[in-house]
């Protein structure tokens, strides 16, 4: 299966890119994810995930054609 | 009810205006009118800043806009609300958001239009990269109030 990964502000600047592709053979937790992709990577504290722009936990299960988004906390308004 | 992402500057005061006179704000049901105007400052954390920059996550963020708006709508008895927040470069002074609710009575009036912008603070993914002279920098948190 395959998820996309989007990956902004400080986060985005942090590692480099905006987005990512995976492709897994299985399901995945969101924490997975991040894990497949980042393997050196810790992810960093107070990182905030979505999945299909709704905020996900870290053991929510990612399905395929899925979009993840990993972003530090919301500054708006 | 109206949710907006501006990519440029914008007068919240006029945009009542038209928005009151030209939408679907009840003429003749309304005695409460509550706003927020959030407006950008020249200094944060004790250094001065030039410019800001506001990112957001396309899609999630016009989402839970509306979905903070909703809510409110079934919380209170509102006739109406409308959320312009701005995206892209801002200057010192820029208004940064709007937000406004029309309902019979102050009470909930007040009470709603708290609750959008302080839903909207918490939730909505706008992200503020500041220019400062030590360089850029991103907003790590929003203050408590």
């Amino acid at each position: 299966m395959t998820i996309c990964i989007k990956y902004f502000a400080s986060l985005r600047d942090r590692i480099g890119r905006a987005e990512d592709r995976l492709d897994t053979p299985g399901e995945l937790t969101v924490a997975a994810v991040w894990a497949a992709l980042w393997p050196e990577t810790p992810l960093p504290p107070n990182t905030l995930a979505a999945v299909n722009m709704e905020y996900a936990s870290l053991e929510q299960i990612v399905c395929d054609g899925d979009e993840v988004a990993f972003f530090p906390p919301v500054t708006g308004g | 009810m109206k949710v907006e992402l501006r990519d440029s500057a914008f007068d919240p005061l006029a945009e009542l205006g038209f928005y009151r006179t030209d939408s679907s704000v009840p003429q003749g049901q309304y005695g409460a009118t509550a706003i927020f105007i959030g407006t950008m400052r020249d200094y944060n954390e004790d250094q001065s800043v030039s410019r800001m920059t506001l990112e957001h996550y396309p899609g999630m963020t016009e989402r839970h806009l509306r979905r903070i708006v909703e809510t409110a709508g079934q919380e209170w008895p509102l006739l109406d609300a409308l959320v312009i927040h701005r995206i892209g470069e801002l200057q010192p002074n820029d208004p940064i958001v709007l937000v406004a609710v029309w309902s019979a009575h102050r009470a909930a009036a007040f009470a709603a239009c708290r609750f959008i912008i302080e839903e909207l603070k918490a939730k909505a993914p706008f992200w503020k990269r500041e220019a400062t002279v030590a360089g850029p920098r991103w907003v790590a948190h929003n203050t408590p109030g």
